[in-house]
């Protein structure tokens, strides 16, 4: 059954449409992730969820109720920042339990050590209950953040680009930890970032969001090999897809309405001038450590790949390209050919 | 262009050394970073550059000149914070002359300069606009604008993209660094960000609770790790590291890791026995039936091109870098393949990287 569902959900504010639309179910214990950029929309789908926004059109249903109408603590679900919000007075383990605190639930003290205990050492935390919360690092305020949502139980997580004032080390090291929490308690969760790494390796579906509307629904494997559109393609994916007017390529494999072809890492293959193949020059090679990264002229426009570190390209090569497979996109940035109807939203 | 050196630099506030005796020298035209996480001083190595903190020691040097007690308005230097603080009362004309108008430049003068400021941000047909109405991109450059229009000797920039999506600052750190080709300042960057260090930089200073761990070139720093905090700072996901109890010698070309000899670059010291960890990136793990070196997968993050595999070997957590189209699952026994001149030996106690054939010519900082 959907613990959370959202039907038709419209929202505006003023003349801007925030949220259009928009119908979303998900599953008891998954981690969805809604990807989009600033202004997609993706914070208002999470309030409305949560109760702090009434959607003018459409409802919200949480665990088989319909909620639309009820304040947000009638409804059961928790919601994290993205700046961590901590009663800086408080002990770590006063912060931990202070919704349980709450006159409304009337917890046994015991039982509220228990939780406190349990949650603190899912997060490592326990050497640090007795702290004072500003001392505690970046990291572990955020550990504390995350973890005041989980002691209690609630239908589901909101999380609101909750890593994204941390060093990206430590958003790294957070992002397994929370998966790992998730998989462990089979928490169900409702993240929004505009991070395609944290959408990639945490989420069981990501929901790709841009005006307010979902563009698309699906797994990380789904959503980067099956894009909808040219818009989605270019949301996954480290260098960005490539997007070369189809009239620059030619061959006649391409789907008749292609106009764009979306041509990623793996689409490329770079050979030697003599091969044949559409002609490209090396512009410079760009050293990030792990990923090189290959930037290409090809007439007049740009071709960003990875370089593969067998193959000792420098600026100035003249290479030709082969293309595996690409990405093919109609006029209005619809994906066509073999499969584009599959992985539609 | 200039050239900053600092000379045995620290600061104190009260009971906490914040910098703790820190050299380096940025050349003339230089893109600097200085790179490390929050609270390693960083910040406060930047405000002493600029002058707005006083050292408690050291000296600072700006072309030869001893500008340690000068205030920052005698240094001729421009401090960019996170860019975005614009005068919302000011189109993009009045934003980007507003020093100069501060120090009561001609009109004229301040006219040609703002308008060549502009062109060379590619911002010339937005200069009677309110910059309120200006897309996040076009405010930044009129917020860049803004800080080259004096044409400084040198920008300290403090993680000036700090507040933006991590997509529009991939595209500004190539413009940063475009821009930084074109009028040929010396700049010192700071961040977090080991990706913006890697894109932009000549050379990164790593920092680490006051003290400059290593400073070299994205490269060198990425290859050559001189300490176990860089190596497991740079790169996503970071340098692995292997457990080992053993002794060592000169000459050495191969590692005993749990029964297995492990191939390394020759080792060009001798150590007694103790604990060493065995550095390896991600991108150099690679799965081989054969290999004596085992352990369990505990889990692959698909990443779209390729896919981080993680690892367990007795000596602790691999991970491994594959394409996507290698089918693994979780659970099961692989053997792992290490490229064996592209590994660190490091200290375990001390976290040094001892010297061997592939830190030959250079990069240890």
């Amino acid at each position: 059954m959907a613990e959370v569902a959202l039907v038709e959900v419209s929202k505006s504010f003023g003349a801007v449409e925030a949220v259009r639309g928009l119908s979303l179910s998900i599953a008891d214990g998954e981690f969805v992730v809604l990807l989009g950029p600033t202004g997609a929309g993706k914070t208002t789908t999470l309030r409305l969820i949560a109760g702090l926004e009434r959607p003018d059109r459409g409802n919200v249903v949480i665990q088989g109720r319909v909620v639309t109408d009820q304040v947000p603590a009638e409804r059961d679900v928790a919601f994290v920042f993205q700046q961590y919000s901590l009663y800086p007075h408080l002990t770590v383990y006063d912060n931990l339990a202070f919704p349980l605190r709450s006159p409304a639930r009337r917890m046994n003290e015991e039982v509220v050590r228990r939780r406190v205990q349990q949650v603190a050492e899912l997060l490592h935390i326990e050497q640090k209950l007795g702290n004072r919360a500003t001392a505690l690092s970046g990291g572990e305020m955020q550990r504390v953040a995350i973890g005041r949502a989980l002691v209690r139980e609630p239908a589901v997580y909101l999380m609101d680009e909750p890593l994204s004032s941390l060093d990206a080390k430590l958003r790294a090291e957070l992002r397994l930890e929370l998966k790992r929490i998730q998989r462990e308690l089979g928490t169900t969760i409702l993240y929004v970032t505009h991070d395609q790494t944290e959408a990639m390796t945490m989420a069981d579906r990501i929901g790709v969001m841009n005006d307010g509307a979902l563009i698309q629904l699906g797994t990380a494997r789904e959503i980067y090999e099956r894009p909808n559109s040219a818009y989605v393609a270019s949301r996954l994916g480290t260098p960005a897809i490539n997007l070369i007017p189809a009239a620059l390529l030619g061959g006649d494999t391409m789907p008749p309405e292609a106009q764009t072809v979306g041509l990623r890492t793996e689409h490329i293959r770079i050979s030697s001038a003599d091969q044949p193949g559409p002609l490209a020059q090396v512009h410079w090679v760009e050293h990030l450590g792990d990923q090189n990264h290959v930037h290409l002229k090809l007439a007049t426009h740009s071709l960003v790949t990875l370089a593969d570190p067998a193959q000792q390209l420098k600026a100035g090569d003249q290479v030709s390209l082969q293309f595996a497979e690409p990405l093919y996109f109609d006029q209005a940035g619809n994906r066509v050919g073999a499969d584009g109807l599959r992985g539609h939203a | 262009m200039a050239e900053i050196k600092l000379e045995n630099v620290a600061k104190t506030f009260g009971t906490f050394a914040a910098v703790k005796g820190v050299n380096l020298t940025v050349d003339h035209g230089s893109f600097f970073v200085i790179l490390g996480p929050s609270g390693c001083g960083k910040t406060t190595t930047l405000r002493m550059t600029a002058g707005l903190e006083l050292p408690t020691s050291g000296r600072i040097l700006l072309d030869g000149e001893d500008v340690t007690a000068l205030p920052a308005s005698a240094r001729d230097i421009a401090f960019v914070f996170q860019l975005f603080a614009l005068y919302p009362h000011m189109n993009v004309r009045q934003n980007i002359g507003f020093p100069l108008r501060c120090q009561n430049f001609p009109r004229a003068e301040i006219r040609r300069s703002v308008e060549e400021t502009a062109r060379l941000l590619r911002i010339d047909h937005l200069l009677d606009r309110r910059v309120g109405g200006l897309s996040g991109g076009d405010r930044q450059r009129v917020a860049l604008g803004r800080a080259i229009v004096r044409r400084p000797k040198a920008f300290l920039m403090d993680e000036p993209l700090g507040a933006l999506d991590s997509e529009f600052r991939r595209l500004m750190c190539g413009e940063l660094r475009e821009l930084h080709d074109r009028i040929d300042a010396t700049t010192v960057y700071i961040t977090h960000d080991q990706l913006e260090a890697m894109a932009m930089a000549d050379r990164i200073a790593i920092m680490n609770q006051g003290r400059v761990e290593q400073i070299g070139t994205p490269q060198e720093i990425y290859d050559r790790p001189g300490t176990m905090f860089v190596a497991d700072f740079i790169g996503a996901p970071p340098m692995s590291f292997i457990d080992v109890h053993t002794s060592l010698r000169r000459g050495d070309r191969r590692i005993q890791i749990d029964g297995a000899a492990i191939e390394m670059p020759e080792l060009f010291e001798d150590r007694a026995e103790g604990k060493f960890a065995l550095g390896v990136r991600p991108e150099n793990v690679s799965f081989a039936d054969a290999s004596p070196l085992r352990g369990r997968v505990i889990g692959a993050e698909y990443l779209g091109t390729t896919q981080i595999v993680t690892v367990v070997t007795a000596g602790g957590r691999v991970k491994a870098r594959l394409p996507s189209s290698e089918a693994v699952r979780v659970g099961e026994t692989v053997g792992l393949a290490l490229r064996p001149d592209r590994l660190s030996l490091f200290d375990a106690t001390s976290g040094q990287a001892l010297h061997s054939s592939l830190y030959e010519g250079g990069g240890r900082g």
